[in-house]
């Protein structure tokens, strides 16, 4: 695991600060900006960390404990990095009943790692969700945004191996 | 494309729309070019002109270009055209293609480096209708592409909005909706039409409209499925609406978890737009209404009519008391009008049809249809409507097939985490609003998850006021605490560590998050707890007794150990996550109980029956 510290934040990086700044100056002038401005931010940059919440509001112009507030309050925004790849679980009610939790259980085994974490290599995250909407396919797993319905145990290994050769393609 | 500037434009259209309905289906030779915003920016028109003036040339000029909102995937695709009669789909055009392509028509000949043919996406979700279904929401899904907004026009769409700007006061709106009996969609089931009478009627001129496209029930996915296959019947149902009630600019709040349903929304919104039904002076009338799609961010509560509001205002989705309700004081506190996606999608049909029409369908007092999202363990998942008044048996049995793999039926979940599951005894019950309350669960949104035998109805319990607990905004005390002792009891009963005195103390930790919640989570949290305390008192009894899950699921109180049926086929010692499964190939296996996890993968992958859970 790399230390936090060592990881530079994205205000810092040029590329992604004009996008922090291109993203703010698009919306902050709507009516409930800060919605729309977290939103964007977080699927374009991938998470909000302190120091883009206090830019935010003080470009915004808001106090820095009402970005918080919002950023704490809503599963969806995170503060630190995912992995490259993203392996979401759903365990809705559906997908409940369908198995999830073995889905689960076989994934620690493949991966070695609980939901909310990230393999050392940084390269998956896995995460649970409630439900994605798909149930009549349940149980379901999303990846990268790619919904797999009727997953099963057995198949887990096949959907990682997928992820992990695609990424040695595109190395080589 | 040009802005309709009138009523009689919006009727041209859409016979133009049916027109080149006909002509797709036809043998006749014509190009449609694709005016997507951004295959305009990628030179669309131009190749339009081209194809104009090299079809003159070749002395092909009785073939016809027609524009249309939208083909393959602009951003991959564009420009796009497609070439009738053999409907080829020649993508990424620049102009210097188009000889070549005026030359294949002449020829009767495809310029295959050019073609991508369109996919054939098959809808796993909605099936064809079954015999005692009655589609009206869902009616056009699947047989429209949403991504054209004329697709839609050409089947009647904005067709109501036309005749109520053309013929009828808003209060006369009003009174069609109260007549219809049409029933928020959302849950609560409140009459639309009163709640739009309020808002009318609410003082200032400044009013908002919003969608409630939050779907947070697990296990539902209705709404998904109308925003993503019928965008323009829910902007067409808001905007009667804002006619009606005096509202000019809308909101449609869409969960983050629907990506392709926000997407479609927008490309909808966009094409509206465009041709002049959204905006200032739709259709040449003095009404404006405008919309914007809001995401949410994976906050259930936000579904919470107040909870949403101050989500859309950019802040934390916490509930606040109601009275005032949104009617009086909502978005910025300006009288709002806020229904679900699906009660808005109803309202161009009642105009449409008519009142009797609508009211021909369904009970008493819930009129019309409902949908619903049937899954968990019947045969035949996916989405359904049915009239008001259907039985669960009609629906679970003739719709659904059945449990699947011939198992017995044990519960059927509805209303989702606020909801309750009702045993086998109710199955005759008809389903309508006050039916099902009565009964001990909620109609809800339309989340329909049918449990087989071997669920344990402890375990779903605990796995919806586990979903509660986490959802619970924590801003009132008798939720937050409440939905937290109450997992807490019932997390010891799963494991077997229940006490006797569990039992009334659930009930009465129930009672209390129930009376002393301030919005309708708290409120609801206790239903899935007490509907299968009432139904299913003897699986408690047994966990905190007997020690014992009857259902076999609760891992602290079940073993697993592999018979004589073993053949040693080594399926479950390989697909067994802690490796607790040993044997030599052709012998019969063991489990290492001390190791063995109980998740069951074993038992689900033996072929041979062998696997047996205690
Ligand atoms: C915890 C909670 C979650 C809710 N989630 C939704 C939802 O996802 N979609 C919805 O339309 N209504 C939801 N509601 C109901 C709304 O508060 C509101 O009653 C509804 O949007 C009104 O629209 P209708 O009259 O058309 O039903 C929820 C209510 C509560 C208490
Ligand atoms: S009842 Fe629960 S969700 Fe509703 S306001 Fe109170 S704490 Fe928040
Ligand atoms: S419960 Fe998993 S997709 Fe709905």
């Amino acid at each position: 695991m790399p230390e936090p510290a060592k990881i530079r934040d994205p205000l810092d990086m040029p590329e992604q600060r004009r996008v922090i700044d291109r993203t703010i100056d698009e919306f902050m002038h709507l009516p409930g900006a800060a919605m729309v401005v977290l939103n964007n931010l977080q699927g374009r940059i991938g998470y909000i960390t302190k120091p883009m919440q206090a830019y935010i509001a003080e470009r915004m112009n808001v106090p820095l404990s009402k970005i918080h507030g919002v950023v704490s309050f809503y599963s969806f925004f995170t503060t630190e990095p995912r992995g490259k790849h993203v392996v979401k679980f759903c365990i809705g009610t559906a997908c409940y009943v369908g198995g999830a939790e073995q889905l689960i259980d076989k994934t620690k085994q493949v991966l070695g790692i609980n939901p909310g974490q990230t393999t050392p290599d940084g390269m998956i995250t896995v995460e649970v969700c409630r439900c994605v909407g798909a149930c009549s396919q349940a149980p379901v797993i999303v990846v990268d945004d790619l919904n797999h319905g009727k997953m099963q145990a057995t198949r887990i290994n096949n959907v990682i191996n997928q992820i992990l050769q695609s990424e040695a393609v595109s190395a080589a | 494309m040009k802005k309709l500037n009138s009523l009689d434009d919006l009727a041209r259209f859409s016979q133009h729309s049916q027109d080149l309905n006909a002509l797709k289906n036809s043998n006749e030779a014509a190009i449609l070019v694709s005016v997507d915003p951004v295959c305009i920016a990628k030179g669309a028109e131009a190749i339009k002109d081209a194809l104009v003036a090299a079809l003159a040339d070749a002395g092909l000029g009785n073939i016809a270009v027609y524009e249309v909102t939208h083909i393959g995937n602009p951003e991959k695709e564009g420009p796009d055209i497609l070439v009738y009669p053999r409907e080829t789909h020649y993508v990424r055009l620049v102009k210097a293609d188009v000889p070549e392509i005026v030359n294949a028509i002449k020829t009767d000949t495809v310029v295959t480096r050019l073609e991508l043919p369109l996919p054939v996406v098959k809808d796993e979700e909605l099936h064809d209708p079954e015999p005692k279904e009655v589609r009206v929401i869902l009616e056009s899904i699947g047989k429209l592409n949403p991504l054209a907004i004329e697709d839609s026009i050409a089947n009647g769409a904005y067709g109501s909005l036309a005749k109520v700007l053309g013929e009828m006061q808003p209060d006369e709106v009003i009174e069609t909706v109260l007549a219809s009996k049409l029933r928020g969609r959302g849950g609560a089931g409140f009459p639309t039409g009163l709640k739009w009478k309020f808002v009318r009627q609410a003082p200032g001129d400044e009013k908002y409209l919003v969608c409630n496209a939050d779907e947070g029930d697990p296990g539902a996915f209705m709404n998904r499925k109308v925003l993503e296959g019928d965008p323009h019947a829910v902007i067409e149902g808001m905007a009667i609406a804002a006619y009606a009630t005096g509202a000019r600019q809308a909101y449609v709040y869409c969960r983050a978890e629907y990506p392709i349903a926000v997407n479609t929304m927008n490309l909808a919104i966009d094409q509206a737009r465009r041709l002049g039904l959204l905006g200032e002076n739709i259709l040449g009338t003095d009404f404006s209404f405008d919309l914007e799609v809001r995401m949410g961010a994976g906050a259930f509560v936000c579904g919470e009519e107040t909870a949403l509001l101050a989500s859309i205002e950019g802040g934390r989705g916490e509930p606040r008391v109601r009275p005032p309700f949104p009617a009086q004081k909502g978005l910025w506190d300006k009288p709002t009008n806020i229904n679900n996606v699906e009660t808005y999608a109803n309202v161009p049909k009642i105009i449409g049809r008519g009142v009797d029409w609508y009211s021909s369908m369904g009970t008493e007092k819930s009129k019309g249809t409902k949908t619903f999202a049937l899954a968990g363990d019947a045969a035949n998942t996916g989405l359904i409507e049915v009239p008001f008044g259907i039985t669960l048996r009609e629906i679970i049995y003739d719709i659904g097939g059945g449990i699947r793999g011939g198992k017995k039926y044990k519960a059927v979940q509805t209303g989702g985490p606020m909801g309750g599951c009702l045993p086998e005894k109710y199955l005759d019950l008809p389903v309508d609003y006050e039916t099902l309350g009565q009964a001990g669960s909620i109609m809800g949104s339309g989340g329909m998850v049918v449990m087989d035998e071997d669920t344990c109805m402890v375990d779903i319990a605990r796995f919806f006021m586990e979903f509660t607990q986490d959802e619970s905004c924590g801003k009132c005390i008798p939720c937050r605490v409440g939905t937290r002792r109450i997992l807490e009891t019932l997390q010891r009963i799963c494991k077997g560590e229940g006490k006797p005195e569990d039992i009334p103390l659930l009930k009465e930790l129930c009672e209390e998050t129930k009376q002393d919640s301030l919005c309708g989570l708290g409120q609801g949290a206790a239903g899935p707890v007490i509907s299968t305390m009432e139904h299913f008192m003897a699986e408690y009894e047994a966990h905190i007794y007997d020690k014992k899950c009857p259902a076999k699921v609760c891992r602290d109180l079940i073993e697993f150990s592999i018979s004589d049926n073993c053949t040693g086929c080594t399926s479950c010692a390989r697909y067994c996550p802690t490796n607790a499964i040993t044997g030599e190939r052709k012998e019969k296996h063991v489990i290492d109980s001390s190791i063995c996890i109980r998740c069951g993968i074993c038992h689900n992958v033996c072929k041979f029956d062998a696997i047996v859970i205690e």
